[in-house]
């Protein structure tokens, strides 16, 4: 047995230097807090900067640039309420068309597909998410519109005569708050789809079985047991998706028309939002044409923080109460 | 079957100059070797307020297995992780009293737990191979934080063989060094983190129920190799298993509660206990 | 027909329902990969990928500025998104339950979720404002913004997934807690979290409106950082709404290389993961 010195300890240390252990846990603690910090700074600094620079235009403008639908660039007038109404117009439509469909494909993925199949179309579903946004919009001019203008819209206008009706008023051109609601649903439908897939399977088994046990049948233990209970949840990815169709710029740009007007007609043009910034914003004239659609931007990034907030809220409450 | 391990003579121990007061006289070679590796002295670990050991004072020898046994929950793995300052590593975790190893107090003004740990091998109840890495460079994990002030040992390779014939794992891996380490069985990870902790030369190894998650041919290696482990190193085991203890060890603690109820031979512990409550469990009535 | 079985053919109606939503719901991906094929594929060639965008009329224009200036803005922005997603990542797996941990993580998300085209207009205000001109280092910062909150979180949630026994180990050998974390912690959580970096490149490679006003696009040749560049995105946009018919289909040509590469770089990261299984690193 090797003989070790009676103080290995001290001299251990001494050579080993071990403050450079304690250095080291202190520079690594440091750098990954920074790291960690510049996202809340990221937050701050976008808020501010942008409501910085909009606040001219609201100091000057006050309300009538949501309230107005007077653009005017020239006169001074920003009144960006048809961009507003587009807005949360096609993003409704886009919610009225995609959540039952996304709903019910969580319910096929989670509860009836065979398991072959689950895997493939599930990927498939998710997939929609990672096609970038000019590239729906680029099918949307060439294929969506033309087969709008050509097929769907005279088929919903005539052949069901919904003409008559304001919804579906006026002449049918193509680029419309249809073509822009349709691709929006698109594009939300995997976001949906995907978080009411978690909320359903995270349902506890015991709740499918004590349906059963009493008799139900498969669909109706889904919409007594299982949904209602997964309820909060879905909604949750509802206004996930919801956040996302609010945001969307480039798709929604391609096909809506870009006209700022408010019609009551899903067959009319429309503006959004995003669309009225991505299409202003590089030739902003003056100072307070720049204010104004930085003002319209702080509008959509208040807009869309309450959305995502509530889902986030719904869709953490879901799992927290499932822990207890 | 192990090969016997040439065990490199180091150069009689300069008395270093002490930095630290030392009430006991200079030690000589002869004295070192008959001192006890391990002395704790009424010590006491707690999570948060709650006493997991309470009190213990032993001293466990050196060259030789010293098991700790006791039911479940009587504290024996935190007391062993007393032992290498690893108890502390738990939020809100906290020791009282002291622990000399080999002379020098670990828990003081100014020591480094992380120099503590260097010098002290441990192996825990599963196998924890690092997984992104191959055999040989688990084993030399250990090594590569050692740095300058390691011995100058020879080149990694001897001192990777040197580890796996002491683990009883050469023969079964020799051919494979660099393949990974999640390629080995159960039975061959833990091995394969004992290399790992013997790869540093440790004067100490703790071992906490290691071959409680093997199956009984690998326990039985396992085993074994601790058995010759004693000629090298001090040996504290902690295990569940009381057969295991009196198989391997040469001492043996009794733990109830966090107290030490009793120490001794293994011998004279498990025919002629002298407590009681030492007796109640080796006869299997509670446990 | 009596209540009962009158309950089990509606059970099964609305299952068959459940199948026919599983069609629609794939029936738009097929179509437009459908559509991307049959109309770019066409508009492909050699040309595509060495040429420059010739003006209309004149024929062999390609893409290769927007390519390559794609792949630019994508190192840029993976430079900023990266060492910061993992160290924002590091924080939180280890910080777990502090309150800023918990603000962190909210915050976080809210980056994650705000629109791209308000990160592109912060941008321009912090980036390109001051400055006086567009900028490829100013798109590849927005997109580095973007690129935080994803590799932040998975690689959270990568680490998570690292067992404690394995950190215990380190410890137990000597290695410092800073040590332990990156040596050990870190490298074994290290093919999760480079998926989860693909993912994020990929996400951000088909981002348009924040380079609308900070890259700005280019018709020359430029890959330096302090001017303008072009990009996959921005070209098939400004193509798309062009009038001209040999622009458009070099659109469906630029939309059908963006998607390949997306796709190359997801199918990449799911490659990742599974080599690392078994094979030793060093």
């Amino acid at each position: 047995m090797t003989a070790l010195p009676a103080q290995w300890l001290e001299k251990d240390r001494r050579k080993l230097r071990v403050e450079e252990a304690a250095i080291g846990d202190r520079v690594y603690e440091i750098i990954t807090a920074v790291c960690a910090l510049i996202i809340p700074a990221l937050v701050v600094a976008i808020a501010v900067a942008i409501f910085a620079a909009a606040w001219p235009a609201f100091a000057k403008l006050g309300l009538s640039i949501v309230t107005s639908s007077n653009w005017d660039v020239a006169g001074g007038h920003f009144g960006a309420a048809p961009a507003l109404f587009g807005t949360l117009v096609s993003s409704a439509v886009a919610l009225i068309i995609a959540t039952p469909l996304a709903i019910v494909v969580a319910i096929f993925l989670s509860e009836f597909s065979p398991s072959w199949l689950r895997q493939p179309v599930g990927f498939l579903v998710d997939l929609l998410a990672a096609i970038p946004s000019v590239v729906y919009g680029l099918w949307g001019i060439f294929v969506l519109i033309p087969l709008l203008r050509e097929q769907v819209m005279p088929f919903l206008r005539d052949t069901l005569h919904l003409g008559a009706t304001p919804l579906f008023s006026g002449p049918a051109y193509g680029p419309s708050m249809l073509a822009a609601g349709l691709i929006l649903a698109i594009m939300a439908l995997p976001y949906i789809s995907a978080v009411a897939r978690e909320v359903l399977l995270a349902v506890p088994r015991s709740q499918r079985e004590a349906a059963l046990a009493l008799g139900a049948t498969r669909w109706e233990m889904i919409r007594d047991a299982v949904i209602p209970y997964a309820r909060s949840g879905i909604i949750g990815g509802i206004m996930l998706g919801l956040g996302r169709a609010l945001g969307e710029t480039m798709a929604v740009t391609m096909v809506i028309g870009n006209r700022p007007e408010i019609s009551a007609s899903l067959f009319a043009p429309g503006y959004t939002m995003a669309s009225l910034i991505a299409n202003e914003f590089s030739e902003a004239t003056n100072d307070l044409h720049l204010s104004a659609l930085m003002a319209v931007g702080a509008s959509l990034f208040v807009i869309t923080l309450l959305v995502n907030a509530v889902a986030r809220w719904l869709v953490w409450s879901v799992s927290r109460g499932r822990a207890k | 079957m192990l090969q016997s391990t040439e065990v490199v003579r180091e150069k009689p121990a300069r008395l270093a100059t002490p930095t630290v007061q030392v009430r006991s006289p200079e030690p000589t070679a002869a004295s070192l070797a008959a001192a006890p590796c391990i002395v704790s002295r009424k010590l006491s670990a707690f999570f948060g307020d709650v006493a997991a050991v309470r009190n213990v004072s032993l001293e466990i020898p050196q060259q030789a297995v010293t098991a700790i046994i006791g039911p479940s929950g009587c504290g024996k793995s935190t007391l062993l992780r007393c032992f290498n300052r690893m108890h502390e590593t738990v939020p809100r975790a906290r020791v009282e009293g002291s622990v000399e190893i080999l002379g020098s107090a670990i828990y003081g003004e100014g020591t480094s737990p992380i120099a503590v740990r260097r010098h002290v091998g441990m192996v825990f109840q599963r196998p924890t191979p690092f997984p992104t890495m191959s055999i040989r460079n688990n084993v030399a994990a250990g090594l590569r934080v050692l740095g300058k002030s390691g011995e100058k040992r020879g080149p990694t390779d001897e001192i990777v063989e040197e580890a796996l014939h002491r683990a009883a794992l050469w023969d079964e891996v020799k051919d494979r060094l660099n393949e990974s380490a999640m390629a080995l069985s159960g039975g061959q990870q833990q091995r394969l983190c004992i290399a790992r902790a013997l790869a540093t030369r440790p004067r100490v190894i703790l071992l906490d129920e290691p071959t409680a998650s093997l199956d009984p041919l690998s326990t039985q290696k396992v085993e074994e190799l601790v058995y010759h482990l004693r000629e090298t190193v001090s040996v504290v085991i902690v295990t569940h298993n009381m057969q295991q203890a009196a198989r391997i060890s040469d001492r043996t603690a009794f733990l109830l509660a966090g107290e030490l109820i009793e120490f001794a031979s293994t011998t004279d512990l498990f025919t002629a206990p002298r407590d009681p409550r030492t007796e109640s469990y080796i006869t299997g009535r509670f446990g | 027909m009596s209540t009962a079985r009158s309950r089990h053919v509606i059970s099964g109606a609305m299952i068959g329902l459940t199948y026919l939503a599983a069609i629609l719901a794939t029936l738009p991906l097929i179509l437009i990969l459908a559509h991307l094929v049959q109309k770019g594929a066409s508009s492909l060639s050699l040309a595509f990928f060495t040429h420059m965008p010739q003006p209309v009329g004149e024929a062999g224009g390609g893409m290769a500025n927007a390519i390559v200036g794609t792949l630019v803005l994508i190192g840029i922005a993976s430079l900023m998104g990266l060492p910061i997603g993992i160290g924002a990542g590091l924080y939180l797996a280890e910080k777990r339950t502090t309150p800023l941990a918990y603000t962190v993580r909210f915050l976080s998300d809210v980056l994650n979720g705000l629109p791209s085209i308000v990160i592109g207009i912060f941008a321009w205000e912090f980036l390109v404002r001051p400055i006086g001109h567009f900028s490829a280092l100013a798109g590849g910062l927005a997109l580095g913004a973007m690129m935080i909150p994803l590799v932040t979180r998975t690689t959270e949630e990568m680490l998570l997934v690292v067992p404690t026994s394995l950190r215990e180990a380190a410890l137990a050998l000597g290695y410092p807690r800073w040590r332990t974390s990156i040596s050990v912690v870190l490298r074994t959580a290290l093919a999760g979290i480079a998926t989860g970096a693909l993912v994020a490149v990929a996400r951000i490679a088909g981002e348009t409106a924040p380079l609308l006003f900070t890259a700005f696009g280019n018709q020359f040749w430029s890959t330096s950082v302090r001017e303008p560049i072009a990009a996959l995105p921005l070209q098939i946009f400004t193509y798309a709404i062009s009038a001209y018919d040999e622009w458009h289909r070099q659109a469906w040509a630029g939309a059908l290389v963006l998607i390949a590469m997306v796709l190359i770089i997801s199918i990449a990261a799911r490659f990742v993961t599974r080599s690392r299984f078994g094979a030793p690193v060093d």
